[in-house]
């Protein structure tokens, strides 16, 4: 009886497992309605309140799509009016005045005014902000509301990149009803609304269709978080995501150029990859030492073998694609004969030994064993210690207890780092310094564009840290999009001119 | 039986005891502040003091420590640093889907496992057996994301029967869910059915060596009923075990599968937490999964009593 039982039980189950393995391509027919589209990132925000987080997932989901500021970065960098329809600035540089759009409402209803962007900025410069980029706002120093329409902000020096700054996703707008609230659920004025987020999966948004804007063509967006490469490949293959911008499996791509049903489009970030260097530890505060080793790393190499080719070489701490962009790159080229003689010359003819920190993302990971190899053949014997980011970012960033390192820089117009006190290079130079704050002053664009490049040659020449590539970006998405960016001048998906073909 | 269960109770409350502060103590001493992991290289100082006060950082270790496992008995289980919605929400939520992963993995481990491991225990030594033997070996050899990574290109890219990866979630219907399980439940089951298989026949073949099989057969028992009520049910001790075993694997262990078919699974939980320094979810998520393999262990001691009524009146 006992043993008929059994295997009724066993005989059902199979059937029952059948039963759910058939029926399933039933309920598979969802096809694309198109004014929907699914794109993946790799990381998942942690929230998605961008005026309360550093992570730049934040707003890859929710800038210029969800929030918006009183300007914004546009496709190639640059400044465009976003919440401020114009602006005018005083004769002495201290005082912004802006004009605002009219009929602006919130998701919720609640319509926009001075006094919201009042709020916004006063709480991104309050002393218990946590904002991640609060030096952006650091030269505020008053922010009037002259009428509904209009704000003044006031600053307490120059800064000639202020309004580039107010185009960060950390300087977004939020009203002071919901700001409390946008970790979880936020409410900003753009295109389109926050619906859902199944954490971990993905976060959907809506048309909102109160805009005040052009309206978009997309009526629903999802953002799905798939950060293993095979399955970033599979998704993209099997239709699941229509789109990849910041696609994570750059040896894959060969098979989607091939194939008609995908678009794939390589374009620059803002990310000067950098192998940094320690400017105080040991051989290394030698600018000779320094010097030789910007000489024996081979920059091509390394590209082509870390990158598969996705890179562009660079020779300072500068985006190739901005307008004041110095080609540097031929201050040291790849010679590790030059690069022994100058090891000579300051004294280390027998080479040295150094650790070389990595964080986990794979431009570091790859390239270090690279430049492990390079650097062997001129004498310098690396340590590789691979490290996870928070490491990093206590034992290198914070405590600068290492030698090397290599990182992406991915904030952009980021050369006023190297003028930074206690900065994790070490760098310590006062004419460099003095140019920062000439640059920080300056609003005319001639005259800043003219000290850029000089910031530029000053660091190439004190080879501070050996200049990799400006880190390459490949998107895939389907053959029928239009309207994704190519360029990452900011580290956004803004998916506000996107729409299907036909 | 009482006393039985009652011991193991207690045993089971120290283990969770000691669980607590071996977890408290490793997050402890892990380098890395999770202030700076959130606000970036950009942070000054002051905007890190404001968060590290803001998420409870600066209280001493042993308060931290005592309002961490009070809250847990009182089922809070904290907020979490990084999604800021309560941590016992996060857990719930993903627990929908590594649970119900877990549990169709297992389903049709056994239901794979038993039918084969009691086949080839009973043909031990023929043709059947060794057939029987080899794919084992064959399912033990694979690394399950590779055989997933397989499943999707056939299954998602070139047939396009089932989607890639992804949970919609429930709320979408049962049947679209199950759907989204069904390829990282294979790739998760047929290791494990190996695995399983083996044992099963291995503690068949043990059992039926046994005196009081010739006996029963002695007595007039069929081969099969012999099998049957004295063999298999014998044999069910070392099998259960293994089953509790990879039970616990299952909800826990399978971040590498979650990776692959991206679902929002405990696993990934937990790993994405750390990295970013999410100590609190990393703590009391991990404090979940002690307590479950733990609950597990206690019904698997308990099935084993059900199993065997020596066990009962023994200890």
């Amino acid at each position: 009886m006992k043993v008929q039982g059994t295997l009724k039980a066993l005989r059902s189950l199979a059937v029952g497992v059948a039963l759910v393995v058939s029926a399933s391509p039933l309920a598979l027919s969802v096809a694309h309605a198109k004014s929907a589209l699914s794109l993946g990132i790799v990381l998942e925000p942690p929230h998605l309140d961008p005026t309360a987080g550093a992570a730049a997932a934040i707003d890859e989901v929710t800038y210029a799509n969800v929030f918006e500021g009183l300007t914004r970065i546009g496709p190639n960098g640059e400044v465009l009016p976003a919440l401020a329809k114009s602006w005018e600035i005083s004769e002495d540089g201290l005082t912004y005045t802006f004009e605002l759009q009219d009929g602006v409402t919130f998701h919720d209803g609640t319509p926009f005014s001075a006094e919201d962007v009042k709020f916004s900025l006063d709480r991104a410069r309050a002393e218990d902000s946590t904002n991640a980029q609060k030096p952006l706002f650091a030269a505020i120093s008053a922010v009037n509301v002259a009428d509904e329409d209009t704000v003044q902000v006031t600053l307490s020096e120059p800064v000639g990149s202020f309004l580039f700054n107010l185009g960060w996703g950390d300087a977004v707008i939020v009203s002071k009803e919901s700001a409390a609230g946008n970790k979880t659920n936020p409410i900003g004025t753009g295109p389109f609304k926050f619906d859902r987020w199944i954490k971990g999966q993905e976060i959907s948004l809506d048309r909102y269709e109160g805009y005040w804007g052009t309206p978009v063509a997309l009526e629903e967006a999802s953002f799905k978080v798939i950060a293993d490469p095979n399955a970033a490949f599979a998704a993209m293959m099997s239709g699941d995501v229509d789109a990849f911008p910041n696609f994570p499996a750059p040896e894959t791509l060969i098979q989607f150029e091939a194939d008609p049903r995908f678009k794939v489009a390589v374009g620059s970030t803002e990310g000067e990859t950098i192998l940094a260097m320690n400017n105080e530890s040991g051989p290394l505060s030698n600018k000779l030492v320094r010097q030789a080793i910007s000489h024996a790393v081979n920059k091509q190499a390394l590209i082509d073998g870390a990158m598969f080719g996705r890179g562009t070489p660079i020779g300072s701490h500068f985006a190739p694609h901005h307008p004041a962009y110095e080609d540097l790159t031929g201050t040291y080229t790849f010679d590790p004969e030059k690069a022994k003689e100058l090891l000579k010359e300051a004294g280390y003819a027998e080479g040295f030994t150094a650790t070389l920190k990595l964080p986990p993302p794979q431009y570091a990971r790859r390239g270090g064993e690279l430049i492990r190899s390079d650097l062997q053949k001129v004498g310098i014997n690396l340590e590789i210690v691979p490290l996870e980011w928070a490491q990093w970012l206590s034992e290198v960033f914070r405590e600068k207890n290492y030698d090397f390192t290599i990182v992406s820089h991915t904030e952009p117009m980021d050369i006023g780092i190297y003028a930074r006190d206690d900065y994790y290079f070490n760098y310590k130079n006062p004419a460099f310094d003095d140019i920062i704050t000439q640059l920080n002053r300056e609003t005319d664009e001639e005259k800043r564009y003219a000290l850029m490049k000089q910031a530029q040659e000053m660091i190439a020449a004190d080879a501070v840290n050996v200049f990799l590539f400006q880190l390459g970006k490949a998107g895939v998405w389907d053959a029928n999009l239009q309207g994704l960016w190519v360029n990452s001048p900011i580290q956004a998906n803004d998916i506000t001119g996107v729409s299907w073909k036909n | 039986m009482f006393s039985y269960g009652v011991l193991r109770l207690l045993g089971l409350s120290l283990t969770l005891f000691a669980a607590s502060i071996v977890v408290f103590v490793v997050l402890e001493v892990l380098p890395g502040d999770p202030a700076q992991v959130m606000l970036g290289i950009s942070a000054q100082e002051d905007t890190l003091a404001a968060l590290r006060e803001q998420l409870g950082l600066n209280a001493p270790v042993l308060t931290r420590y005592v309002d961490w496992v009070l809250g847990m008995l009182q089922g809070d289980f904290g907020i979490s640093y990084t999604y800021n919605v309560p941590v016992s929400e996060l857990i719930a939520e993903r627990a929908a889907v590594s649970l119900p992963l877990a549990a169709i993995a297992l389903i049709l481990s056994t239901a794979i496992a038993f039918p084969i491991g009691i086949m080839a225990a009973r043909f031990r030594g023929k043709a059947l057996d060794t057939g029987i033997m080899g794919l084992t070996q064959v399912g033990i050899a694979l690394p399950n994301f590779w055989f997933a990574i397989l499943l999707v290109y056939v299954f998602a890219i070139t047939l396009r029967l089932l989607p890639s990866g992804g949970f919609p979630g429930w709320d979408q219907g049962v049947l679209n869910g199950l759907e989204a399980l069904i390829l990282p439940a294979i790739a998760l089951a047929l290791p494990q059915a190996a695995i399983l298989a083996r044992v099963m026949r291995s503690a068949l073949i043990d059992v039926m060596s046994e005196d009081y099989i010739r006996t029963a057969r002695a007595k007039g028992l069929s081969a099969r009923v012999t099998l049957w009520r004295h063999g298999v049910r014998n044999a069910l001790i070392p099998v259960l075990t293994i089953l509790g075993l990879q039970f616990s694997f299952l909800v826990a262990g399978t971040v590498i599968i979650e990776n692959v078919f991206y679902l929002p699974g405990l696993g990934r939980l937990i790993f994405q937490a750390i990295t970013q320094r999410d100590l609190i979810t990393v703590k009391s998520g991990v404090m979940v999964l002690v307590a479950l393999v733990v609950l597990i262990t206690f019904i698997v001691d308990l099935a084993y009593a059900a199993v065997d009524p020596r066990l009962r009146r023994g200890r």
